[in-house]
């Protein structure tokens, strides 16, 4: 029996149908079945990404949903809620703890209050924001919203929607802090936080009780934006979510579009963009190791790590002409065919870098202090990982194999030998070596692919003006931080009716709480480090 | 031809005696004593920054300082100057008492200490017999001008640093003076100024050996510990507390706590130079008198300043080099391991001079 009998077995009140992935349709009174039916008994446990949507007359939302067992098969639950006016759904925070963060989004944007969720305030915005900004009815007068030159007190109190047991549902509050705890806010402008992230974290010493995250300082509306562009504009934005993997993000959407648009690919293309990623990524890592090792405080480790990167930014200055913003892919190929001597400055810098890699190794991977600092130190559970959908190397140093690259081989990839970096451990140093030991697997793809780019066009013509078919797409590219998604609706239109872009950040953020508890505040800014958020990803 | 500065000394003092009644002359010569010290604790504190800086950027593999001046060598001047004119912020809600007499009490404690080292022949403004324990007793004053600065802030990251550095300071200040305690005990003396005429001969790192040198060793790791700086940086963290005790400082203020961070550093490697390396003293080799005679050419505050500086050079090396402990790593550090060790340290020594086993 496949899975579409299976599910039509299991849930026969529910619309299955076959679009690019296989799309399970219920009402909103079936949605706490169906999440229960999917996580319980089809062992669904990963709720890759939860999207809000506002299909015009009704609000929903969109779980894009798979199995640890096998994370590239994706399955989709969709739901309504009829109401506009006052909409509300069951949460499914208790099966995947993940959506807690991802309810309070789609509350935010759309106005959907999720019942039981145990924290009902709006991410990303104030508490008093007059309307929601992703509803297409939107009313963006500026008047409404003020510019405020005051900043807002942030509030202990949390709402939540209780059902009772007669079925009705009751506002509560409850207090994230009292007033007797020692709270200190770490960010939004704070050395370590990598951005303006905002934790608010209450001590008791130097040992850390509960840590609120304070999200959308840098919220920029990118998905919002985005239904205003075409899609050749729309790419400029992606560059921006994650500034550090660039060029991947960029990937996912150039890949969203073509496969929507069925365009032919030519090889060197996929090898051109997939030497980028690997590029790109080791990139990334250096800079999340040499932030790592400033953070506890060996600051010229920290140099040592941007020296290296510079030699692939140089790299990148001279193929794309951007260095942090590489401006590279396209729809249809890439923006300039590689420069002559990319190959050989590649070649160059591999070697290079494996012996950077053995002294980074030998200088601080090795240091007492260092190892002390981290052995041990905010431990992350297999299960916690999956719950969450801790991606990336923070999920693959708890055992999540995740690797978007292996699981849904996309560009060149299934052509190269690679392990995809497991770990056991779950700490901060397994998070720490993962990043070192997956520079060295980059390292040993772009070898393999260097120097067998096959010769062909670097771009393939397309329409004009960009009409996506109508539909739902949804593709999926491995980056520095974990699994990113691109989900595009559209109505046929040249401009997407929604989109949204899977936050490889927000989980890590969502995990902090969790993982720091009981540990000292100096470990809090360790773990911080070897999670590596940035922020302009989880807030868009 | 004679290039030590007690020469100089001498002819000013008999110069201002011939001419002036007694009253007077010690009168000007106590006030330009205390000019002295003054300038050269500032003019130091410059070198050191620039030092600092430079040595750190070549670890770093950078350039560092290099626009102001030759090699850079008036950016600190420069520098200090901003830090002169620098507006001091007010802050509101502030122990305004306490908040603004802490940072004289740091850098009143560290020129206190300052001037009890011996830095030439013949050149030392406190000298009491009492040398160690002064220079033990006046420098822990600091550690209440950084606990002062972290609670009257009425900021939690400052407050947090102070309480960081109460408990790091007390705790290593156990550590420095059990080591020096071992050398005191090998002299039999106290006195600055009787430790370096008893190391003419030998260093009393040698004449130690093995006890003195895990003196020296736990010595320079508690030193390095209790002049706030890296790996043992807690109360100033800049990753988890931004600047710890000293965050809502401005201007001269905060100036002054970066001076005193920086004469703390020379003035541990100088109490480590005077009471185990020999002080002004040269190095002298018993039994190779050519070598002894050639290197009393070498005048005693070159001798002084090389010892310092190398020492500071090991900090530096130290700092830019490891990464920060954490409060229960660092506190482990002492109690378990460095404060046992010395304890059995001084015990070793006893057991030496007694039975006369050392040089």
């Amino acid at each position: 029996m496949d899975l579409q009998e299976k599910i039509a077995s299991l849930l026969p009140s529910a619309t299955i149908e076959q679009a690019q992935y296989l799309t399970i349709s219920v009402a909103k009174n079936d949605l706490r079945k169906a999440a229960e039916t999917l996580r319980h008994q089809l062992g669904f446990d990963i709720l890759w990404s939860l999207t809000g949507m506002d299909w015009g007359t009704a609000l929903g939302v969109v779980y894009h949903l798979a199995s640890s067992a096998k994370p590239g098969e994706i399955v989709v639950l969709k739901t309504q809620a009829e109401d506009r006016e006052n909409p509300m759904l069951h949460t499914v925070c208790d099966l995947w703890a993940t959506a807690e963060l991802n309810e309070r989004e789609v509350y935010a944007m759309f106005g959907i209050r999720f019942i039981n969720n145990p924290d009902m305030r709006k991410l990303l915005l104030n508490e008093n924001w007059v309307g929601f900004p992703l509803r297409k009815d939107y009313n963006a007068d500026p008047e409404l919203n003020p510019l405020n030159l005051h900043s807002d007190e942030v509030s202990d109190l949390r709402p939540k929607l209780v059902e009772q047991a007669d079925g009705t549902v009751k506002e509560e509050w409850d207090e994230i802090f009292t007033n007797k705890e020692y709270i200190v806010n770490i960010g939004p402008q704070h050395p370590a936080t990598h951005g303006v992230l905002h934790f608010r974290v209450s001590l008791d010493g130097e040992a850390i009780k509960k840590v609120d995250p304070h999200l959308g300082y840098i919220h920029r509306g990118i998905e919002r934006m985005c239904e205003s562009l075409t899609y050749p504009q729309m790419l400029h934005l992606t560059d921006r979510l994650d500034y550090l993997s660039a060029h991947m993000n960029r990937h996912a959407i150039c890949m969203c579009v073509e496969n929507a648009l069925q365009l032919e690919i030519p090889e060197r293309v996929k090898y051109i963009r997939t030497l980028m990623d690997e590029l790109t990524r080791i990139a990334s890592h250096l800079l999340a190791w040499s932030c790592m090792c400033m953070d506890m405080g060996g600051l010229t480790a920290f140099i040592y790590g941007m020296r290296d990167r510079e030699k692939i930014l140089s790299i990148f200055d001279d193929t794309c002409g951007g260095r942090l913003i590489t401006n590279y892919n396209i729809i249809g190929g890439v923006m300039a065919d590689i420069k002559p001597g990319f190959q050989k400055q590649v070649k160059e810098f591999i070697p290079y870098m494996r012996k950077m890699l053995k002294e980074h190794n030998a200088i601080y991977t090795g240091n007492v202090i260092a190892k002390n600092r981290m052995t041990g130190i905010g431990h992350m559970s297999r299960e916690l990982s999956i719950n969450q959908v801790v991606s990336g190397p923070s999920g693959r140093a708890s055992g999540f194999s995740s690797d978007m690259r292996k699981h849904r081989p996309y560009g060149a990839y299934d052509k190269v030998k690679f392990n995809e970096i497991m770990r056991t451990e779950g700490d901060t140093f397994a998070r720490y070596s993962a990043r070192l030991e997956e520079i060295s697997a980059s390292l040993d793809i772009i070898e393999q692919l260097i120097d067998n780019i096959p010769e062909g066009q670097s771009l393939v013509k397309t329409k004009a003006v960009i009409r996506l078919p109508e539909g739902e797409y949804m593709e999926w590219v491995e980056a520095a931080r974990g699994a990113f998604g691109v989900y595009i609706c559209s109505k046929g239109e040249k401009t997407p009716y929604r989109v949204k872009f899977r936050s490889t950040g927000m989980p890590l953020v969502a995990v902090v709480d969790e993982i720091s508890r009981d540990e000292k505040i100096a470990d809090l800014i360790a773990i911080g480090g070897s999670l590596d958020y940035v922020v302009p990803d989880i807030d868009r | 031809m004679n290039l030590e500065l007690r020469t100089l000394m001498q002819l000013i003092d008999e110069g201002l005696r011939a001419n002036l009644p007694k009253f007077w002359a010690v009168a000007i010569e106590c006030l330009s004593v205390g000019l002295a010290l003054l300038a050269g604790y500032a003019v130091l504190a410059m070198l050191l920054i620039y030092v600092e800086r430079k040595v750190c950027a070549w670890f770093q593999v950078r350039i560092g300082p290099n626009r102001v001046g030759p090699f850079g060598i008036f950016q600190t001047v420069a520098d200090t100057l901003k830090m002169l004119l620098k507006e001091v912020i007010p802050i509101n809600h502030v122990d305004r008492f306490l908040f603004y007499t802490a940072p004289f009490v740091v850098i009143a404690a560290s020129m206190l200490t300052f001037a009890a080292l011996p830095f030439a022949k013949g050149i030392q403004a406190i000298d009491f017999n009492i040398g160690v324990f002064y220079i033990m007793a006046i420098s822990s004053i600091s550690i209440l001008g950084i606990l002062l600065a972290g609670w009257s802030s009425n900021n939690k990251f400052s407050m947090i640093g102070a309480m960081r550095s109460g408990a790091q300071m007390i705790s290593y200040e156990l550590s420095v003076g059990l080591s020096l305690l071992a050398i005191v005990m090998l002299s039999g003396t106290m006195q600055l100024s009787t430790l370096v005429e008893q190391q003419a001969d030998l260093w009393f790192i040698f004449q130690g050996h093995v006890p003195a040198f895990i003196a020296f060793v736990i010595y320079l790791i508690a030193g390095h510990a209790e002049t706030n700086r890296g790996p043992f940086d807690l109360p100033e963290a800049e990753s988890e507390l931004t600047a710890g005790f000293h965050t809502e400082y401005s201007g001269i203020h905060f100036g002054f706590f970066y001076l005193a961070e920086y004469l703390n550093m020379f003035i541990i490697a100088g109490i480590a130079a005077t009471v185990f390396l020999g002080g002004w003293q040269p190095l002298h080799i018993p039994g190779l008198d050519g070598f002894n005679y050639v290197m009393d050419f070498i005048p005693s505050f070159i001798w002084f300043l090389a010892k310092v500086f190398f020492l500071i050079f090991l900090s530096l090396w130290v700092r830019w080099t490891f990464p920060r402990l954490r409060i229960d790593q660092l506190l482990h550090l002492e109690w378990k391991y460095l404060m046992p060790l010395s304890l059995l340290n001084i015990l070793i020594m006893a057991v030496l001079v007694v039975m006369g086993w050392h040089f």
